[in-house]
């Protein structure tokens, strides 16, 4: 299965991934995987180890039914980088990002998040990646992989270099990453664009690229954070259908964040609700539609409504 | 595609000549001694008849500044990956390599030539000495540029450090770098004329700063300006293969707009 290659230790010097210049007392970077298949965060940022006993192996089976699980969990920034700061602003401003979260994805399920800006989604799934640890509460999840709001592709890899670079992390030869690469670039519409470079590329399909280069870090759960987002309504809607598609083929547990309510319904198992500042979860709602779900569809519409009413943008009938 | 290439090089050709122009003026029309000032034709029948004086001179100076640069660069680069990298080192060694920006090189070459004698070695030290600064600086900012997210995504998809220095912060930092050789090359040439002046040389040939040196106390004032002029067009001609080489080498950098060099 996925091959994991763990991070050396604590970065001692805080360049890793945190922002230099001693800022990021917010983000704890220090986190590492246990290797595990499944791996447990506490608050204190440290991991439970593999399961040593037969009770914890128990305990573990019985969690084994979420791919994902956030169990209360808070999470607070302080706006307060280090004690450069003066003396008044040390003083001040902590912001809470999410407050008492639990939601669960089960294996091969896809959930989705809708809340407005502001209402935790991105730490949300930083959380699940393992990219923070909570202020109180638990994160457990299945190795997850991240396909941020923008696309980042390197732009000097080629297409079919960036959606395999997690196998060249993985020490796979070049040629032999493309290939596997290669094989899906056909199957998502991407063949004849191998070799161009990102800005060569629509904003579609370097999404496109971006979810393959996400897609091939071989984990089973995928972090889709508001993929679609910078999209204009068409393209979006096409690749609404493509990653409807590209699931089918390739199962995977999926907890998708968007703003887009609509979209959540069209793609997900399940939807959570969300609110701002501090993120709550304020509905949760099952869409058992069968797929391929209409946008006109009258349950589709229905569903739609009642994450509105949730939100509280529309009244209740 | 040809007369695309005509206009690129065709304001530079008029801007040249129109100086020129000016400056043959006010030389023949008395504006200045010509022992301080020579003509532009004089300089170019200077150029001419001490053409093959001049080659043997720019051969020794082209050496001196090719493998000044190298050693700026590779030591530059090297400084800015340490600085990047371990932040103890960032904050020890940048304080000193400012001031050694500052530090005259009058003062430290009788030391130079003390350590190394009178071969090219001194004067490579003090081209790279010269050169490094913005080589350094440039590309410490290119390490700098990949942001936080793409760590992040990089970590997610279980790369190491090592790796994100690899695939992201080391491919991001070599524009920056070449940017930064752009800037020591122009500086380069004028580095290895201090260093040709300042540090002795034993033979018949010390290279084109040591032949200006000579030949203005010598009051060969048109032959002086002549070794100058092939410094320029050195200086010129680096500064474009740089340009060029940094097409090739990262080429995601051309984007299909404008023509800038």
């Amino acid at each position: 299965m996925a091959h994991r290659k763990r991070f050396p230790g604590a970065d001692p010097l805080n360049l890793w991934g945190n922002a230099r210049g001693g800022s990021g007392s917010h983000v704890a970077l220090g986190i590492r995987s246990n290797g595990s298949r499944s791996e447990q965060r506490r608050a204190d940022g440290s991991f439970s180890a593999d399961p040593p006993a037969a009770h914890a192996y128990t305990h573990a089976r019985a969690r084994a039914a979420a791919a994902v699980s956030v169990d209360a969990v808070s999470r607070t920034y302080s706006t307060l980088p280090d004690a450069r700061r003066t003396r008044a602003a040390r003083s001040t401003q902590s912001i809470p990002a999410l407050a008492d979260v639990s939601l669960r994805a089960a294996p091969g399920e896809l959930l989705a998040v809708v809340g407005p800006s502001g209402c935790g989604k991105t730490t949300l799934l930083e959380l699940i990646c393992g990219l923070q640890a909570p202020d109180a509460g638990s994160v457990t999840s299945e190795p997850a992989a991240l396909m941020p709001q923008r696309d980042l592709l390197l732009p000097w890899l080629s297409a079919i270099d960036n959606a395999s670079l997690a196998l060249r992390i993985a020490h796979q030869p070049r040629a032999q990453a493309r290939a596997r690469a290669a094989a899906l670039f056909a199957e998502l519409g991407l063949a004849g664009f191998e070799d161009a470079r990102p800005h060569e590329l629509s904003g579609g399909m370097r999404q496109r690229v971006a979810f393959l280069r996400t897609l091939l870090a071989d984990k089973p759960v995928l972090c889709l954070d508001e993929p679609f987002g910078a999209l204009d309504a068409i393209t979006r809607a096409e690749m609404q259908g493509w990653l409807a598609r590209a699931l089918a083929r390739e199962p995977r547990t999926v907890v998708l964040v968007t703003h887009d309510v609509e979209e959540a319904v069209l793609l997900a198992d399940r939807v959570i609700v969300m609110c701002a500042r501090p993120g709550r979860v304020l509905a949760e709602l099952d869409v058992a539609l069968p797929r391929p779900r209409a946008r006109t569809d009258a349950q589709v519409l229905a569903l739609r409504e009642r994450a509105l009413v949730a939100l509280g943008m529309e009244s209740a009938p | 595609m040809r007369w695309n290439r005509l206009t690129n090089v065709l304001p530079a050709v008029l801007l040249v000549a129109a100086l020129l122009g000016a400056w043959e003026l006010y030389v023949d029309l008395g504006g200045v001694e010509p022992t301080l000032l020579p003509a532009p034709h004089a300089i170019a029948s200077s150029l001419w008849e001490n053409s093959d004086l001049l080659l043997k001179n720019f051969v020794i100076t082209a050496k001196e500044v090719l493998l000044g640069l190298g050693l700026a660069l590779l030591s530059g680069f090297a400084m800015a990956v340490a600085i990047h990298l371990w932040r103890p080192v960032r904050r020890a060694v940048y304080p000193p390599a400012v001031g050694s920006q500052a530090v005259p090189i009058a003062v430290i070459s009788p030391l130079l030539v003390f350590w190394w004698g009178f071969g090219i070695f001194p004067k490579l030290i003090v081209i790279a000495l010269i050169c490094f600064f913005p080589v350094v600086v440039t590309t410490v900012d290119g390490l700098t540029a990949v942001d936080r997210d793409q760590h992040k995504l990089l970590r997610t998809l279980d790369a190491s450090r090592w790796q994100a220095f690899r695939f992201a912060e080391l491919p991001a930092a070599l524009p920056a770098a070449l940017s930064g050789a752009r800037i020591a090359v122009a500086v380069g040439v004028i580095a290895a004329f201090i260093a040709e002046s300042q540090t002795a040389t034993i033979g018949p040939y010390g290279g084109l700063g040591r032949e200006i040196v000579s030949d203005e106390s010598a009051l060969q004032d048109p032959r002086a300006w002549a070794a100058a002029t092939v410094l320029c067009l050195f200086a010129i001609a680096c500064f474009y293969t740089l340009t060029l080489a940094e097409h090739k080498l990262a080429p995601w950098t051309n984007r299909p707009i404008g023509d800038q060099p």
